[in-house]
C-alpha cells in the first residue's frame, strides 16, 4: 500500500540523528561563535638555542622558587634550559612507574623519593620547610591557632593524606590531639593554597613557603616549631634520564651558594 | 539512497583513517582492560570507599540528569521553535561548558556560586553553600553536562516538521498541552541519547567539581575524584575503579542505545 509506505517515510524523515551527529550541530554553532576556549600556560624553560633541555619533576611546593632557579641555572650554564612539571609528589612518582620522561625528581618528603627507589640515583636533601596555618586575610573564623581548628562549623581544607603535606598536616593534628574535620582533601597543597585565598576555606594547612607565595592575600597563623614538623625536599636523578650529566649537575647545583639563596628567599630552610 | 547504496564498500581513503580512529579510541581502554588487577578486582571494587564513591557518583549524576532535564528541555524548545533576540548569544552561551576547560569552569562557578563569588553571598544568607557540599558537585556536573542534553535537543527539534505541532494547534492544543502530547513523544528518541550522553558526562565530571566543590570522601569525592586520589599511591587500585566507571558508562549507552534503536522502528 504506497499511501501507507510515504506515511511512513514521511513519519521516520524527522528522526533525530544518531548520537554522534548530535554533536555536529554544537560544532557548527561554535564554528560560529567564535570561542575563543581557554588560555593554556606553557611552562617549559625559555629554551632558545639551548642544546640540552632538563625535565624536572618538582612538588607542587616549589613551583615558583623553581621556576626562578630554573633561570639562574640556565644563565650559568648556558645552553642548558630546564623545564619543570609541578604536580604532588606522589602523583610525580605516578607519572614516572606510567614511563615520563623526566632528568630529574624533586619531592616534597623522603616517603615519597623512596617509593621511587629503583628508578632514581641517590638522593640529596636540599631544602627544608614547616608548615602554617593559613586563612583569609579578614580571618573569618577567628582562628588564632591549631587549638582553634576543631570547630566543626569552620570550613577547613588539608591536602589529603595522599600527598606529603597531607600526611605531615594530619601527623602535626594527631599530635596534638586536635579533632578537625576537614571540609575537603585536596589534591595538593597549592590548591589548599587557592581554596583559603579564594575565601572558600576559613582555613587550611600549607607549607611556610605557600604563605611566603600568597604574600597579603592570605594571613599566616605559625604553628610553634615544637609542635611542628620538618619536611624534607630529597632530589634526585633518574636512571632513565636522557641528559644524566647535566641532571647530575642540576641537583648538586640545588645545594650551592645561588639555589640555597633562592630557596632560603622564598622561605625554605637550609637541608 | 537505497539500502544498496549504504552497503557499498568504502573507498580506502576514508577507511583507514576511519581505522586508524577506531583504534586511537580503543587503544586507552584495551590499556585500562590489560593493566587491570583482575585476580582482586572483586575486592578492590567491593571496598567501602569504592562503594561510597560509586553510590556518590550515582547520587551526583543522577540528580544532574533531573535539573538537566528540568531546565534544559525547555531552553532546547525555546532555541528551537522562538526567535527571540540573542538567541545566538544563548547558544553560544550553552555550548561555552562544553569547550571550556573543567577546571575553568571549576573557577567561573567559584567565582558565581561561591561564598565570595557573585552570588554566593546571597546563597549563604539563605543557608545554601555550596562549596564543599554535595550540592556543589551537583552544580559543578549540571553545568558540564546540561549542555549536552540541550544541544542534543536543539538538533532533534529542528529537525522535526512543525506541521504535526501546527495540526495540534489547529486542533485546540496549547502549546504546553502540544509539547506534551505531540513533540516530547517524537522526541523520545532524542531525548533518551541526549539524556544518556548528559548523564555519562556527569558521571566523569572531575575538574569542575574538585575545583568548585573539593574532593571529601563521602560528600564530594565522586568516582572520578577517587580515581585521581588512588593515582598518588595506588595505581592498579585506580585501574580497577577505571574500569568500573569504563563498565557503568558503556553499559548505559549500550542499553540506552538498544531502546533508542527500537523506537526508530516505523510502525511503532
Amino acid at each position: 500500500m504506497p499511501r501507507t509506505h510515504t506515511h511512513r517515510t514521511r513519519r521516520t524523515l524527522p528522526a533525530p540523528p544518531r548520537p554522534a551527529a548530535l554533536l555536529l550541530p554544537a560544532a557548527l554553532v561554535l564554528a560560529g561563535c567564535g570561542s575563543d576556549g581557554g588560555a593554556t600556560g606553557d611552562d617549559a624553560g625559555s629554551g632558545g638555542g639551548s642544546e640540552v633541555t632538563l625535565t624536572v619533576l618538582a612538588a607542587a611546593s616549589l613551583t615558583d622558587v623553581f621556576e626562578e632557579a630554573g633561570a639562574a641555572y640556565t644563565e650559568e650554564h648556558p645552553g642548558t634550559a630546564v623545564r619543570f612539571s609541578f604536580a604532588g609528589s606522589q602523583e610525580l612518582v605516578a607519572q614516572l612507574h606510567g614511563g615520563a620522561p623526566a632528568d630529574v625528581l624533586v619531592t616534597a618528603d623522603t616517603d615519597t623519593m623512596a617509593s621511587a627507589a629503583g628508578l632514581t640515583g641517590e638522593p640529596e636533601t636540599v631544602a627544608r620547610n614547616e608548615l602554617v596555618l593559613i586563612t583569609p586575610p579578614d580571618n573569618p573564623a577567628d582562628v588564632e591557632g591549631l587549638a582553634d581548628l576543631d570547630d566543626p562549623g569552620l570550613r577547613l581544607v588539608l591536602a589529603a593524606p595522599e600527598v606529603p603535606a597531607g600526611r605531615y598536616g594530619q601527623q602535626i593534628l594527631r599530635e596534638q590531639g586536635v579533632e578537625a574535620e576537614p571540609d575537603s582533601l585536596e589534591p595538593n597543597v597549592r590548591a589548599v593554597l587557592g581554596k583559603v585565598r579564594w575565601g572558600e576555606a576559613d582555613a587550611g594547612l600549607v607549607y611556610a613557603t605557600d604563605a611566603v607565595v600568597a604574600g597579603d592575600d592570605v594571613h599566616t597563623v605559625p604553628v610553634p616549631e615544637e609542635r611542628n614538623v620538618l619536611a624534607e625536599y630529597p632530589a634526585a636523578t633518574l636512571n632513565e634520564a636522557e641528559h644524566p650529566d647535566e641532571a647530575a649537575d642540576f641537583v648538586s647545583w640545588l645545594n650551592e651558594e645561588t639555589a640555597r639563596g633562592l630557596l632560603a628567599e622564598a622561605g625554605f630552610l637550609a637541608p | 539512497m537505497s539500502p544498496g547504496a549504504r552497503r557499498r564498500r568504502p573507498p580506502l581513503a576514508l577507511a583507514l583513517p576511519a581505522l586508524l580512529a577506531v583504534a586511537f579510541l580503543a587503544v586507552p581502554l584495551l590499556g585500562v582492560l590489560v593493566d587491570a588487577p583482575w585476580g582482586d578486582l572483586g575486592a578492590r571494587l567491593t571496598e567501602p570507599a569504592v562503594t561510597e564513591a560509586l553510590r556518590l557518583s550515582l547520587l551526583v549524576s543522577g540528580w544532574a540528569l533531573l535539573l538537566s532535564l528540568l531546565l534544559g528541555v525547555p531552553l532546547a524548545w525555546l532555541l528551537a521553535r522562538t526567535d527571540f533576540p540573542g538567541r545566538t548569544l544563548v547558544r553560544c552561551l550553552v555550548i561555552l561548558p562544553m569547550v571550556l576547560p573543567p577546571t575553568v569552569a571549576g573557577v567561573a562557578l567559584a567565582q558565581g556560586f561561591g561564598r565570595r563569588g557573585l552570588l554566593g553571598e546571597h546563597l549563604e544568607r539563605l543557608g545554601w553553600t555550596l562549596s564543599f557540599s554535595t550540592a556543589g558537585a551537583v552544580v559543578a556536573a549540571t553545568f558540564v553536562a546540561m549542555p549536552f542534553l540541550v544541544i542534543s535537543l536543539e538538533g532533534a527539534l529542528s529537525g522535526i516538521e512543525p506541521h504535526f505541532e501546527e495540526a495540534a494547534a489547529t486542533m485546540g492544543a496549547g502549546p504546553l498541552r502540544t509539547l506534551w502530547l505531540v513533540t516530547l513523544p517524537m522526541l523520545r528518541p532524542a531525548l533518551a541519547a541526549g539524556a544518556a550522553l548528559c548523564w555519562a558526562r556527569a558521571l566523569g565530571e572531575f575538574g569542575a567539581t574538585i575545583t568548585f566543590a573539593g574532593n571529601l570522601p563521602g560528600t564530594t569525592q565522586t568516582l572520578p575524584l577517587k580515581v585521581y586520589l588512588l593515582l598518588q599511591g595506588d595505581p592498579a587500585g585506580a585501574t580497577a575503579v577505571s574500569l568500573l566507571l569504563l563498565v557503568v558508562a558503556a553499559g548505559v549507552l549500550i542499553a540506552l542505545r538498544g531502546r533508542w534503536v527500537g523506537a526508530l522502528q516505523p510502525g511503532r
